[in-house]
């Protein structure tokens, strides 16, 4: 299969806030406030804006803002170029803020890998992380 | 599955090799006489896993001296993780953070 939708993967990872939909839009828009629980960035939210998200091990992302629909949406591209293709990553992050009676409902969606896309470098630490805890539980079991 | 796959999980399905690759992982670099100390297996053993453990990039050695330092190459681990569980990881981790600067925003 070939098809182009076929090769496209998304992750989801959605939670509930207890504040409301405005207070969850500053920490996605405002770049001090991104830089505290994402990356360093100079983010502008204007469609069209170019800036970049800079990893704490050293990798840039390269984004440009897609979607500004305040309090309710926004998304960007979240690419990574490397000389090495396995690295290579072109997708696309949406937030979605929808209100609730007790805060707000925060999705985020990424999607548009590439079909050989096996890892997101951005994904790194927690990438690592998650691959330690999986061997030590192997180890743990083979002991 | 490619070839660096089968190399990887070749190399790491020994249970003597993969503690020996989780201990440098957890602790850092150390020489084949620290490793030793503690693999329950004999110096010319752990040397030979750790020749593998190289061949198959998964650890670098460093010669200081009469000393050979072995350090965990995380990277080569890459082709193993698979992309959607790691950026779901990425994620869940993210909103941790988010949770916590949420709290300590006014308003």
């Amino acid at each position: 299969m070939n098809d182009r939708a076929a090769d496209t993967r998304s992750v989801v990872v959605e939670r509930e806030f207890p504040y409301p939909p405005e207070k969850l839009w500053r920490a996605l828009t405002q770049p001090h406030l991104i830089e505290e629980w994402l990356m360093k960035n100079d983010f502008v939210p204007v469609v069209g804006h170019r800036f970049n998200l800079r990893g704490d091990w050293g990798g840039v992302l390269d984004c440009e803002v897609l979607e500004v629909e305040p309090h309710k949406t926004l998304s960007y591209t979240w690419n990574f170029a490397h000389d090495d293709a396995a690295y290579n990553l072109q997708s696309v992050v949406t937030f979605t803020l929808t209100p609730t009676h007790t805060g707000t409902h925060l999705r985020v969606e990424q999607k548009g890998f590439r079909p050989d896309q096996k890892q997101a470098y951005g994904g790194a630490h927690a990438g690592w992380r998650q691959f330690l805890e999986k061997l030590d539980q192997v180890v743990a079991r083979a002991e | 599955m490619s070839k660096a796959h089968d190399v990887l999980f070749r190399t790491l399905a020994d249970p003597t090799r993969r503690a020996i690759f989780e201990r440098l992982c957890r602790e850092g670099e150390k020489t084949v006489g620290d490793l030793t100390a503690r693999a329950g297996v004999s110096q010319p053993v752990v040397s030979k896993h750790l020749g593998i453990l190289k061949r198959a990039g998964l650890v670098r050695d460093r010669h200081e001296g009469r000393q050979t330092h072995y350090s965990p190459q995380l990277k080569a681990l890459a082709p193993l993780i698979d992309w959607t569980s790691q950026m779901t990881g990425f994620w869940e981790d993210r909103f941790d953070r988010l949770e916590n600067l949420l709290k300590r925003m006014d308003q």
